[in-house]
């Protein structure tokens, strides 16, 4: 008798339980959101609190902004799992090891991505962005940080085995950033001049289903190369 | 044809062969370089807009697209490696990144030196000289995580991953790039589109890209070789040299 | 080689860092056999398992799972093998009841009850509370319970006994016999004596020709 868990129940199997790990470590995983809001708070106090020029360029900092709170939360993904041995049993298990990366990848993302759409509108607020970005805000942090963490996932699989990793993943994953840079920001951009922002938001709805339906195959390719 | 390749493949074999053909290649890439420089610096005439500062384009146009063309071959050379594990081409893999790197190099230098007489200042965020950089940082990721795993073997296929990766989003960068460029200087003619091209300046072009191209497959050979004998130096083939 | 053979190994080497740590090794496991890889430090022993598993690549040669390489049947073949590595591979943040669910999820479950199991490793107090709060050699029950969380026919463990006391040895020694009995096979590496049955076992030693 084979009373193997289908593949859809271990997906969900391993999403709650990297949620569960993710609650019982709640300070940690406070730390890329805090990290977002110390970022943008710098750039009033480097450039002075004149609110034209921060309401002008407060889209990019925004953006700027979540890059990297992303990518500091990116070692977290496999971190503890490498080094607590759960990766190779994941490795060997007889799933396909791109679904079970998936559901790891979507449970980062709900609790390092996510909560950037609570903080992003209150910081939006305070840099004086005009009202009318705000949607556009929301939706270009809804559809582009899941790709910020399925690219992110790919590089910080290739250096979970390295001492000293860190330097050598933002090299990696910020050049792959710079597409969704640049439609995010533009988007945010547009919407305070009240301008159409749809071609932008197809474009990031696009790199999302790319990256959906790539990063998995080659994080697991990754990881299985970081586990030998 | 397959036996071929498998015995092309061998690196003792690869070693003789590619040591037997640098001589070659390298009077080849002499004889290119010495007529493309010839034709482009003093037989072609001077642009009727730029005067003589666009013969600079005869070094930057060629090493741009030797960025990109050594670019698809690491990663056609990561499919091989994540297929056939063939350890030839982890092997032009890791040598060519440091090639492609110069080459991207090479294509950011002369752009910016060719850009001061063009616009007044070394650096402009053109969308390809912002393409050049960001492949610049691309190559340097794939040196920096080559050189930070200690099994070679387990660094082939890390690299490997990371190029095909890399290749996939080469083309979405640019295109974001050149987007994004549009978009904020307007639809302006970028300077560094070929001008009206006569076959007095296409030649010589066409000829220093060949000459490039050259210099790229003896600069793989010489730098295969040297990392063959690195990796294989406990090996019976190599004490026997 | 005999045909009955489950798990074989053909001319398998491995090289790291420019060492030839073992060359043209061939095993061969019928079911209910046991080996136990022996050899100095840096013989190449985990390695030598880690290649069995598939999660590292040989440098020459193959691992044949009923006849067939491993790399060729990866989701039949893993449902078969159950590894226990250097690392327990629990997580400190969940409870042992929550690791062995866990374990399940990834494999295929055994018929056998989660509070039976930690019943039999002596856990059973310990079921609801987090790993973090249990000593090693609890932690290293708790990770080779897994073997009994799920159904596999090939168990491949490096170091199972690592800070284990006495009794649990010679608990868990009894356990991998009732396995061999049941058709299973072992692959393990052990610095430690323990008393297995002599006519399942075969030893191997590495780092002898070299």
């Amino acid at each position: 008798m084979n009373n193997r868990l289908s593949l859809s129940q271990a997906f969900v199997f391993l999403l709650r339980r990297d949620l569960l790990v993710a609650l019982r470590n709640r300070a940690e995983y406070a730390m890329p959101i805090l990290f977002f809001v110390l970022v943008i708070t710098l750039f009033p106090l480097a450039i002075g609190p004149v609110p034209e020029l921060l309401s002008r360029i407060a889209p990019g900092i925004v953006w700027v902004a979540a890059l990297l709170a992303a990518m500091l939360s990116l070692d977290s993904i496999f971190r503890s799992d490498f080094d607590d041995g759960s990766l190779e049993q994941i490795l060997l298990s007889p799933h396909p090891v791109a679904v079970l990366v998936l559901a790891k990848v979507c449970a980062h993302w709900l609790v390092t991505g996510l909560p950037l759409l609570i903080a992003a509108p209150l910081l939006g607020q305070m840099l004086g962005m005009p009202q009318q970005a705000l949607p556009t805000l929301l939706l270009t942090i809804l559809i582009a940080t899941p790709v910020l963490s399925l690219i992110g996932a790919i590089g910080v699989a290739l250096t979970v085995g390295l001492r000293k990793g860190g330097i050598i993943l933002s090299l990696l994953v910020l050049p792959l950033y710079v597409p969704v840079l640049i439609f995010a920001a533009s988007a945010v951009d547009n919407a305070a001049a009240g301008f159409d922002v749809s071609a932008q938001l197809t474009m990031l709805l696009a790199f999302l289903f790319l990256s959906l339906s790539l990063s998995p195959w080659a994080t697991a390719a990754a990881l299985r190369m970081s586990a030998s | 044809m397959f036996l071929w390749f498998h015995k092309f493949g061998s690196p003792p074999h690869f070693y003789r062969i590619a040591g037997k053909w640098i001589p070659w290649l390298s009077g080849l890439f002499l004889v290119l370089v010495t007529a493309g420089l010839f034709g482009g610096l003093i037989a072609a005439p001077p642009d009727y807009q730029q005067g003589d500062s666009y013969r600079i384009m005869f070094v930057h146009v060629p090493s741009a697209w030797m960025s990109m063309l050594v670019y698809v071959a690491m990663a056609v050379c990561g499919i091989i490696i994540m297929v056939w594990r063939m350890k030839l081409a982890e092997i032009v893999l890791i040598s060519s990144a440091p090639i492609g790197a110069s080459f991207t190099f090479l294509a950011l230098v002369t752009g910016s030196l060719w850009g001061k007489p063009m616009w007044g200042t070394y650096w402009v965020w053109d969308a390809r000289l912002t393409s050049e950089l960001i492949l610049l940082f691309l190559y340097l990721g794939i040196i920096g995580l080559h050189n930070a795993i200690e099994d070679k073997r387990v660094a082939a296929r890390a690299v490997a991953i990371l190029a095909i990766v890399g290749a996939v989003n080469v083309p979405i960068i640019h295109f974001s790039v050149e987007w994004w460029n549009t978009l904020h200087q307007g639809p302006t003619v970028t300077k560094f589109d070929k001008p009206s091209i006569y076959w007095s300046m296409l030649l010589p072009l066409l000829l220093m890209a060949l000459s490039f191209q050259v210099y790229y497959v003896l600069a793989l050979f010489q730098q295969c070789r040297a990392e063959l004998l690195r990796r294989e130096r406990n090996s019976k083939w190599v004490e026997e040299l | 080689m005999s045909t009955s053979a489950l798990l074989e190994t053909r001319n398998l080497s491995c090289i790291r860092n420019d060492r030839h740590l073992f060359e043209n090794l061939t095993i061969s496991l019928e079911p209910g056999r046991i080996l136990v890889v022996e050899g100095p430090n840096g013989c190449g022993k985990t390695s030598l398992l880690r290649i069995l598993t598939g999660l590292r690549l040989a440098d020459g040669g193959e691992v044949l799972w009923r006849g067939e390489p491993i790399g060729q049947q990866a989701a039949d073949y893993y449902e078969q093998v159950n590894y226990v590595g250097h690392h327990d591979g629990v997580k400190n943040e969940l409870s042992c009841i929550e690791n062995l669910r866990l374990a399940r999820a990834m494999g295929i479950p055994s018929n056998v009850g989660l509070d039976e199991i930690l019943e039999q490793v002596n856990l059973y107090a310990y079921g609801d509370s987090d790993v973090a709060s249990l000593s090693a050699g609890q932690k290293r029950r708790l990770a080779l319970s897994r073997l009994l969380a799920t159904e596999s026919l090939l168990w491949i463990l490096d170091e199972p006994f690592t800070s284990l006391d006495k009794d649990s040895m010679k608990l868990f020694g009894g356990l991998f016999e009732q396995h061999l009995q049941r058709g299973g096979i072992i692959v393990m590496t052990s610095h430690h004596d323990i008393s297995l049955p002599q006519q399942a076992l075969t030893r191997l030693k590495l780092g002898q020709q070299v």
